[in-house]
């Protein structure tokens, strides 16, 4: 098939994507205790989507990475990001109304230096999520365009 | 700034002088992508020994990794 890579780009995008994904993911979900956060996780699992397609060619990764999907996960993220803004409502717009409330997000921050928990943090950690999975769906929908348009420039070319 | 670090510091730039010059000078294309894509990882380095972690992700991510690919789908475009 045309538009793919030599058979060593293959087996090592085999091993590596995966990995690069749950470390993009672990970025994001993590966004509010260490370095990072929605958008650079999002950029990461991009750039793990952008291998799959340097790597396999638009026919290649045609039926596993579907535009319209994408482009669902990208409304959602920031359909999720707009609600919580509203959810807060009650005393301003952006809220934190989970943030020391005990239930998801809830604990009260650790003063000094700590380990760091994960279930701090209140609608932040949730805001990084919705602006994670909008940036991986924004980005893989730009390469899988981008893809796509280099094909139809060459069939034109030749 | 000790020396050691101001070493590092030096160093790291160099070889991102040394990546843009190739990324200009090499007549394959694919090359020369590799190389404007090593110049990035090190400014994403440079960024990351300055203490800015999150530009260096951000870096690291947007122009090393997505800038190439886009790169490597107009060359794909071209004829030989």
């Amino acid at each position: 098939m045309k538009g793919e890579m030599s058979i060593i780009v293959k087996t090592i995008t085999k091993l590596i994507y995966g990995f690069i994904m749950v470390y993009g993911f672990y970025v994001i979900v993590h966004g509010h205790l260490t370095p990072g956060g929605g958008f650079q996780g999002g950029a990461i699992v991009a750039s793990a989507f952008a291998l799959l397609v340097v790597t396999y060619g638009n026919q290649g990764v045609n039926n596993y990475l579907k535009k319209d999907v994408f482009s669902l996960v990208e409304s959602t993220g920031l359909v999720l990001f707009i609600a919580f803004a509203f959810f807060g409502l009650g005393v301003t717009f952006f809220y934190n109304f989970l943030a020391n409330s005990g239930g998801l997000f809830g604990n009260p921050a650790i003063i000094g230096v700590n380990p760091g928990d994960l279930n701090t943090g209140g609608t932040v950690p949730i805001m990084n999520i919705a602006v994670g999975l909008e940036v991986l769906a924004a980005l893989t929908v730009i390469i899988l365009t981008m893809s796509a348009a280099s094909e139809i420039t060459k069939e034109k070319e030749n | 700034m000790s020396p050691m670090v101001a070493f590092v510091h030096i160093a790291v730039l160099v070889m991102m002088i040394i990546a843009a010059f190739l990324a200009v000078i090499l007549k394959n294309l694919l090359s020369a992508v590799i190389a404007l894509s090593a110049a990035s990882l090190l400014l994403s380095l440079e960024f990351y020994l300055l203490h800015a972690p999150d530009v260096a992700i951000a870096e690291a991510g947007i122009g090393a990794a997505l800038t190439m690919a886009i790169f490597i789908f107009a060359i794909r475009a071209t004829k030989k």
